[in-house]
C-alpha cells in the first residue's frame, strides 16, 4: 500500500541533474536536522542543490544559523516513499479497535500498587 | 549580513512552499524576472540614509510580523510552517530596527532629524503593506473562506497602527498623520486616509525603485550564472567519477 511520490514538474528523479538542463533543474532535497545529541532528526524543510555535498552546505546555511542543530541529513526528495494520504483512514484504521494493545486496558487492583 | 541571510532564507522557505503546489522554481524565477510575478511593493522605495535601517526594521518588518503571525495559523501547512520560522527571525530584525531608532532619537539633533525623516518616509508605505481596504481587496473573501488568511487587511492594519503609535511615543517622534487620534469608543486609533493612487502606481510597477529593483535582480541572476553552471558541472563530474569506480 505504498504509492509513488511524483517528482515536481521539471524535477529530475536522478540524484544529480542532467548537464543539459538549466542550473535550476537541480534536484530537490529534504533536510532533517538533529537539534542536539539524544534527540532524533526532524524534518526542517527542503532545498534545491546540484549534489549531496552542496545540499548539506546549503542546509547548514539555511536551517542552522542559530544553533538549531548538531547534525544534518539530506535525502533526495524523489527517493522518499510515502504512504498514500488518501488511504490514511483504511491504512491506519485497524489500530483503533484493538484497545487490548494498550496497558490501560487491563485492570490491576489498587492494593497491588504501581505496575 | 545576518539580515540578508535571513531574508534569503525567507525567500527560500516560501519558494519551497509554493513548489509543493506543483510549480517549478524556474517558472517562479522567470515570472519574477519578466515582471509577471508581484512582490511586496515596499521594496520599491529608496533607502537613502542609515536611519532607514532603523525605520525599516521597526515598521516594515514590524508590519510583516503582524501579517505573518496571522499566517502561522494559515490552513495550508507548508505555508504556515514556513511562517513560524520567518516570524522568529523577523523578530530579531524588528528589535534591531527599533533599537537603532531609540539610539538615533536619543542622539544629536541631526540624528533625531534623521530618525524623524525616515519615519516620515516609511510610515505610509508600511500601512500600505497590508493591502487595499477590505471592500476593495479582490482576494480577501476567498482567502478568508479557505482560512489562508484569518484576519482581514483592515483588521491587521489597525492592529499595527495601535502598536506602532505606542512605540513611537516612546521614541518621542511624530507620526506624519494629522488625523491620528485615539478613539475611546472603538478603543483603537483612528488614522487618516491612505493615498491609494500611490499604492496602485507602485503595485503596478511604477514606484520610485521598481525598475532598479528588477534590474538588480536580473543582474544578480546573470552574474551568478557561472556559479550555478560550475556547481552543476562539478556534480556531474563527481557522479561520472563514481560511476567509473
Amino acid at each position: 500500500m505504498v504509492y509513488e511520490v511524483h517528482p515536481a514538474p521539471g524535477e529530475s528523479t536522478d540524484d544529480a541533474p542532467d548537464a543539459e538542463k538549466p542550473a535550476l533543474g537541480w534536484p530537490l532535497w529534504e533536510v532533517f536536522v538533529r537539534q542536539r545529541r539524544g534527540l532524533n532528526h526532524v524534518h526542517a524543510g527542503s532545498l534545491h542543490a546540484s549534489d549531496a555535498r552542496t545540499a548539506l552546505q546549503s542546509a547548514r546555511d539555511v536551517y542552522t544559523r542559530r544553533v538549531e542543530g548538531t547534525s544534518i541529513w539530506v535525502v533526495p526528495s524523489a527517493k522518499i516513499v510515502a504512504s498514500d494520504p488518501e488511504a490514511a483512514e483504511s491504512w491506519f484504521d485497524p489500530a483503533a479497535d484493538k484497545p487490548y494493545r494498550h496497558p490501560t486496558f487491563y485492570d490491576i487492583p489498587d492494593e497491588v500498587g504501581h505496575i | 549580513m545576518a539580515k540578508v541571510q535571513d531574508e534569503a532564507g525567507h525567500g527560500l522557505y516560501l519558494y519551497a512552499a509554493a513548489e509543493t503546489l506543483g510549480v517549478t522554481r524556474d517558472d517562479l524565477m522567470n515570472r519574477l524576472h519578466s515582471g509577471r510575478q508581484k512582490y511586496s511593493s515596499i521594496f520599491n522605495y529608496p533607502t537613502p540614509t542609515w536611519a532607514d535601517m532603523g525605520a525599516i526594521g521597526w515598521l516594515v518588518d514590524g508590519a510583516a510580523i503582524v501579517n505573518q503571525l496571522m499566517l502561522t495559523r494559515c490552513s495550508y501547512g507548508p505555508y504556515a510552517r514556513a511562517m513560524i520560522k520567518i516570524c522568529k527571525e523577523e523578530s530579531f530584525h524588528q528589535r534591531q530596527g527599533y533599537e537603532i531608532m531609540i539610539t538615533l532619537s536619543r542622539g544629536t539633533e541631526e540624528q533625531r532629524a534623521m530618525a524623524q525623516d525616515a519615519l516620515d518616509r516609511w510610515w505610509w508605505p508600511s500601512l500600505m503593506m497590508f493591502g487595499p481596504h477590505d471592500v476593495d481587496s479582490p482576494h480577501t473573501e476567498q482567502s478568508m473562506a479557505w482560512n489562508i488568511k484569518r484576519q482581514t487587511n483592515d483588521e491587521l492594519r489597525q492592529e499595527f497602527v495601535d502598536m506602532a503609535v505606542r512605540q513611537c511615543d516612546y521614541l518621542g517622534l511624530t507620526i506624519p498623520d494629522p488625523d491620528l487620534v485615539w478613539n475611546e469608543d472603538r478603543e483603537h486609533y483612528d488614522f487618516g486616509p491612505i493615498d491609494w493612487d500611490e499604492f496602485w502606481v507602485v503595485a503596478k510597477g511604477n514606484g520610485p525603485m521598481n525598475r532598479e529593483c528588477i534590474d538588480r535582480k536580473l543582474a544578480a541572476w546573470s552574474e551568478g550564472a557561472w556559479v550555478r553552471e560550475a556547481s552543476t558541472a562539478h556534480a556531474e563530474k563527481r557522479r561520472a567519477r563514481v560511476e567509473v569506480a
